[in-house]
């Protein structure tokens, strides 16, 4: 549904995108994720035809984004990260704009924005303007907007940032429903990994390539037996102890544990140094064992290059 | 067949010019506040001067001297002072503009059949005032001499048959009592067509870049020329009611009269439009902020007024910067604006501003247009 080739975008020598071979099946829900910079947002923008590619080719449904632009537009919605709607214009407005210019028949429209505006459940501010609303209501709007014309790809571009925890949760129950219901393609970038996890497939993006590629299933198997969840006091000598431990390539806090990410040749190795080490300076450790790589892990090995 | 794409873009337009108070404010009551603002305050016809006098020999042929320039219109003879100083600081502090000393004897010696001297002294920083005070000084002096003369040819003998050996009799064309508000009017058409519709279509379209609406608006299936039309037509739409606007003003304050076809202006109005819509958005592919483009409008519009002939004469300009005007494209759309309401002429008198501004109007648009992208890069 979503196809590129050798895709490249560069501004002046400088690199953003670089040689992107993309497939995203139809009713996927495809996540990008990558250090900022890596190049998520401009991937998008090409997606959506917002820029021109300086190498490669981009397809939308079947449609070549390069010699039938218009044509391939026709089939995208999109959520850009900054509110990109009229913020002069009410909910209804800006619905009936978008819907109008994207070709949905005259009149059409309104049957249409009545359903989308209870879909998101923003029905009670259709007359609001849109300066008037929350971030988080905005970035319904915009969804509701990507969505007034029925498109078969949506790329959303960090649909949820900025967006508090209950909102997102309603957000991706929307998604979900709109796979299932209306059988569409979604890709979307974001900097949550529990939002990756939610997706069909990941993508990792790192100086504008794709460096991994996989279900999160299968990304997370890539650091099986590879890391441990440590605790243990006082902080300051653990930190040191993990500092001088080679073997041990990251460590990660998450709330009262770290997750240590250990080299696989010298893992039993670091292992024993870290015991010995804390015992030495007079520390105490809790809790030292193998867990489940999360999503985050993988995130980590591949941004810092350990994968 | 109706294109729902464009309707929908500009009834959007539209709804966001009726929205913003700016916008309003700028579109239909600047013109009007520069309309009265030119047509009262910038007018150059110089009447009412302050005088001061100095009347040494206060007899009835000094006050009959004076009395003719209390009739004409032109002089106020406010002071009546005892001393060359007292007229110089009166000019100094601007009471007065101009002084006038009629020296002791003055009676005896026009009766007397000989030469009288009167002085008239001109304030002459501001050029506009002095050249006609001073024009307006000698007339009624020389008119005066003249009667003076006739009646002692009278009294001599010789009078019955006296008939000035010339006369210029002189006739005023189509602006007969020579104000300037007829003259400034139509002008202000072109300048705030040139300037309203450049700095509006500049804005409207750098503003959708600024608040991010063009990325939303780029992956439309809108096509460029859609783009370009639905963002220039509603300002189409103002600069026509703007244009009926000063011209109704100008008839119901400032009695200009239109003495030529309307809807002849009103085309010729439409293709200077075609070219300021598109310096119009030649701007906006240049700026990246409204402000940008605001100031870039400034700096192209202000020296065009110049320029154009709309305040100075451009016969009285050096010749490089008569041949710079040629540039300007408001320059011709005056020369047609003032043609057709003041002088009522036809195409047949203006063809060849016409056809400068077509040839403007092609390049500028066709120069836009291919520079407008519809993408982000």
């Amino acid at each position: 549904m979503i196809r590129t080739w050798k895709l490249g975008k560069s501004y002046g020598n400088r690199p953003a995108v670089v040689d992107l071979d993309l497939e995203v099946r139809p009713g996927e829900i495809y996540g990008l994720v990558g250090p900022d910079g890596a190049g998520k947002t401009t991937t998008i923008r090409l997606l959506c035809g917002a820029l021109r590619p300086t190498a490669g080719q981009v397809e939308i449904a079947g449609v070549a984004m390069e010699r039938s632009p218009e044509e391939a537009r026709r089939h995208v919605g999109y959520l850009s990260q900054h509110f990109s709607l009229y913020d002069d214009l009410t909910v209804e407005e800006n619905l009936q704009f978008f819907a109008e210019v994207r070709g949905l028949p005259g009149g059409a429209w309104h049957k249409r924005s009545a359903e989308i505006l209870a879909f998101v459940g923003l029905e009670p501010f259709a007359g609001r303007l849109a300066r008037h609303l929350s971030v988080g209501m905005k970035q319904k709007l915009s969804l509701a907007v990507a969505l007034v014309a029925q498109p078969r790809v949506l790329l959303l571009d960090e649909p949820t940032t900025g967006v508090d925890p209950l909102t997102r949760q309603d957000f991706w129950q929307l998604i979900i429903r709109l796979v299932g219901e209306e059988h569409i393609t979604v890709l979307l970038s974001t900097p949550y990994m529990d939002e990756a996890t939610r997706c069909t497939r990941v993508g990792f993006l790192r100086e504008g390539r794709l460096v991994m590629e996989g279900t999160p299933r299968s990304l997370r198997q890539l650091l099986a037996g590879r890391v441990m969840e440590l605790s243990g006091a006082p902080d300051e000598v653990i930190q040191r102890v993990l500092s001088q431990t080679t073997g041990v390539l990251s460590a990660q806090r998450f709330g009262d544990r770290l997750h240590l990410l250990l080299d696989p040749h010298h893992r039993q190795e670091a292992v024993e140094k870290i015991i010995r080490g804390v015992e030495a300076e007079g520390g105490q450790i809790v809790h030292l064992g193998e867990v489940e790589p999360l999503l985050e892990d993988v995130f980590i090995a591949l941004s810092e290059g350990f994968l | 067949m109706v294109n729902l794409r464009l309707v929908s873009l500009i009834r959007k337009e539209f709804i966001q010019i009726v929205r913003d108070p700016r916008t309003l404010a700028l579109t239909f009551v600047f013109p009007l506040v520069m309309l009265f603002l030119l047509g009262y305050a910038a007018t150059n016809d110089v009447k009412n001067i302050s005088l001061a006098v100095l009347d040494q020999d206060r007899s009835a042929e000094s006050r009959r001297f004076l009395d003719a320039f209390r009739t004409a219109d032109y002089f106020h003879l406010d002071f009546f002072v005892s001393s060359e100083e007292e007229i110089r600081s009166l000019i100094d502090s601007n009471q007065a503009r101009a002084g006038m000393i009629i020296p002791p004897g003055y009676a005896d010696h026009l009766t007397g059949g000989r030469n009288a001297q009167v002085a008239f002294i001109l304030d002459g920083s501001d050029p506009t005032v002095a050249s006609t005070a001073l024009a307006a000084a000698n007339l009624i002096g020389q008119a005066y001499s003249t009667r003076v003369l006739a009646m002692r040819m009278n009294r001599v003998g010789q009078g019955s048959g006296l008939d000035m050996p010339l006369e210029v009799r002189t006739q005023v064309l189509y602006n007969p009592g020579m104000e300037s508000a007829h003259y400034m009017i139509p002008g202000m058409i072109g300048m705030i067509l040139q300037f309203l519709t450049t700095l509006l279509t500049a804005t409207s379209i750098v503003r959708e870049r600024e608040r991010g609406t063009i990325e939303q608006l780029i992956v439309t299936p809108l096509r460029r020329w859609e783009m370009i039309l639905g963002k220039l037509a509603p300002y189409v739409f103002i600069a026509f009611f703007d244009t009926l606007e000063v011209l109704s003003a100008g008839v119901l304050f400032f009695k200009v009269p239109i003495n030529g076809s309307l809807g002849l202006l009103l085309g010729l109005a439409a293709l200077f439009l075609v070219t300021t819509l598109g310096i119009g958005l030649l701007i906006s592919t240049v700026a990246h902020t409204q402000q940008e483009a605001m100031l870039t409008t400034m700096f192209t519009v202000l020296p065009s007024i110049f320029l154009s002939g709309f305040f100075f004469p451009l016969a009285a300009m050096p010749r490089i910067l008569q041949w710079i005007s040629y540039l300007v494209p408001l320059r011709y759309f005056l020369i047609i604006v003032r043609g057709i309401v003041l002088k009522g002429v036809g195409l047949a008198a203006i063809w060849p501003e016409v056809l400068a501004l077509s040839v403007f109007a092609l390049v500028v648009m066709t120069g836009a247009a291919i520079r407008y992208r519809k993408r982000l890069d």
